[in-house]
């Protein structure tokens, strides 16, 4: 067994993927449906027969905005009133939707961004208090 | 299923002052200030002996006043000990929540009279713990890592509105001005003035200060200034329901009893409770709310009426987009076509159908856990005819509704009352 089969669906296990510049979902076996981020039990089929599949990180702008205003992470990341941030919903090539950064656009002109953007997965290297934690992004294709 | 076993009516309701009082006023003091109110509004008067239990809907006083248990305590402050108090969490739908328990309860025959509560005293944070303390009604595990805010999931909300039906940000402010109208004529309304004053006074200003005036023609021209910051595109500042300080309180009673306290009480027709996944990115249809649908849905089957019944409604506004997708989830109008129909005035005061007479979160306030049960008080106000200043509406109101939606839409309580 690889290493991914042995792991529990459990969110610690999800996030330690994308730590490691891995998007793994869990696909239920009896019904094909795909869970991102990971869940252990399907609820389209009551089934908790679950494998870890790798993502293409390929998808498109489902609904997205430019923050202004934003969270205090995001303001200890440096973002705020005159550089503001893209929080989007990427619906991915599999199926599931996940909430992700956008980067690689114009945040200051939100209007030129367009729902139906084809997106690539890009794994986003955050300093923060001299550590680096990897955060989940998407970028134009 | 889905039907009471005994009629329930509101047969009092009454609110506190809203607005940024803290500290002037804190939870106990704005509950005192509601239940007088309320009690006030029982016409042959009511006595703490009458109630059986106290029903407390509370967002977070946990984390905006570091204090949790509030059911014991606000029974206690207007004479309830030691009846049955516990408080119910939704998010921003808490005291629609305890309002529909409170009526299930009743029907029941468990209790006779129940006190349903609404509190919330949210500015003892400041601004940005007061977002932040919001957020924690949203998916603290992966929407908010992701840099998502209260008004930044429906901003997504609305953009994907926008793509999909064309909306624009003029259809939004159209929503802002009206509500700020009707908040006008609410005494107890935390922002009682209009659009147009608010750009009356910003010239003023400028002019006092010797600065260059902008050359606005209308309330538009304003909304789309530096005036109106950015928050979350599309959402600007007056998209966004105020940070308040407020409580409500509503009496309702059973059958058997309603008619010892008035002749004319407001009697609950229907109720239904819905919820959605809790992440925005988990839920099929990202240009309305799944919650507000199958709640509606479940009222609308109780009471025997549909959305063409409805005549006036309270709708949660925390959002101005949240107020035009809520016109549609209820079967008002197609989706899509909300906006239009805001924008030839029908739901305006003297429109087909007002929505948000009491000037809505957007400009009566929003102490999150207490509006389901301010939104109770208005429409109590308004079938009995008795809403103050210039909003009472011009006709009889036989039937009206309230839409209560918790959190970035994850829970949802809609009421329809009839007289």
């Amino acid at each position: 067994m690889t290493e991914a089969e042995e792991k529990e669906f459990t969110i610690q296990n999800y996030l330690e993927f994308i730590q490691n510049k891995k998007l793994m979902g869990s696909k239920c076996k009896d019904c094909g449906t795909m869970y991102v981020p990971v869940r252990k039990l399907c609820t389209a089929c009551n089934s908790l027969n679950m494998e870890w599949v790798p993502l293409s990180g390929k998808g498109e702008l489902a609904a997205f905005t430019s923050i202004t205003v934003g969270t205090p992470y995001f303001i200890e990341l440096g973002y705020g009133r005159d550089k503001p941030y893209c929080f989007s919903i990427v619906k991915l090539k599999e199926g599931p939707m996940v909430s992700a950064q956008l980067v690689g656009v114009d945040e200051t002109k939100p209007d030129t961004i367009k729902i139906g953007l084809p997106l690539k997965v890009k794994f986003l290297e955050n300093e923060l208090k001299g550590e680096t934690k990897i955060d989940l992004g998407f970028e134009p294709a | 299923m889905g039907k009471l076993s005994k009629r329930v009516a509101i047969v009092g309701a009454g609110m506190s002052q809203f607005g940024r009082l803290y500290p002037l006023k804190r939870n106990p003091d704005l509950w005192v200030d509601a239940w007088v109110e309320a009690v006030k509004s029982v016409d042959n008067g009511i006595e703490p002996k009458d109630v059986d239990a106290c029903y407390v809907g509370n967002y977070s006083s946990d984390l905006f006043n570091h204090q949790g248990h509030l059911g014991p305590q606000m029974a206690n402050l207007v004479g309830l000990t030691p009846k049955p108090a516990s408080r119910f969490e939704g998010a921003c739908a808490s005291s629609g929540i305890a309002l529909r328990q409170a009526v299930i309860a009743v029907a029941s025959g468990i209790h006779d009279v129940i006190a349903v509560a609404g509190v919330e005293c949210m500015n003892e944070l400041p601004t940005s713990l007061v977002t932040d303390a919001l957020a924690t009604a949203s998916d603290a595990l992966f929407e908010y890592p992701a840099g998502a805010t209260f008004p930044g999931l429906y901003a997504t909300v609305a953009t994907a509105h926008f793509h999909k039906y064309g909306t624009t940000s003029e259809d939004l402010m159209r929503i802002g001005i009206k509500n700020h109208e009707n908040g006008v004529e609410n005494p107890f309304a935390q922002m009682q003035r209009s659009i147009a004053q608010l750009m009356q006074s910003k010239l003023k200003k400028l002019e006092q200060q010797g600065k260059e005036l902008p050359d606005w023609k209308d309330e538009f021209d304003y909304l789309k200034s530096a005036s109106n910051p950015m928050i979350a595109y599309p959402l600007r500042l007056f998209d966004c329901s105020l940070v308040t300080d407020g409580a409500a309180c509503v009496f309702v009673a059973a059958e058997d009893v309603a008619k010892n306290y008035t002749d004319t009480p407001i009697w609950i027709a229907g109720m239904g409770q819905g919820s959605d996944a809790l992440s925005v990115h988990d839920r099929d249809d990202l240009t309305g709310f799944l919650a507000t649908r199958e709640a509606a849905r479940q009222a609308y089957e109780m009471s025997g009426y549909g959305p063409k019944d409805i005549q006036i409604a309270e709708l949660h506004d925390c959002f101005t987009i949240a107020e035009l997708v809520a016109l549609e989830d209820l079967g008002f109008y197609e989706k899509g076509k909300a906006a239009q129909a805001v924008k030839e005035g029908e739901t305006k005061r003297d429109g087909a159908r007002p929505i948000n007479t009491s000037g809505g979160l957007k400009s009566k306030g929003h102490p999150v856990g207490a509006t389901g049960a301010a939104q109770a008080v208005e429409i109590f106000k308004q079938m009995r005819g008795r809403a103050e200043r210039n909003r009472q509406v011009k006709f009889e109101v036989e039937r009206a509704l309230t839409h209560n939606l918790g959190g970035s839409g994850a829970t949802c309580v809609v009421t329809i009352y009839e007289k």
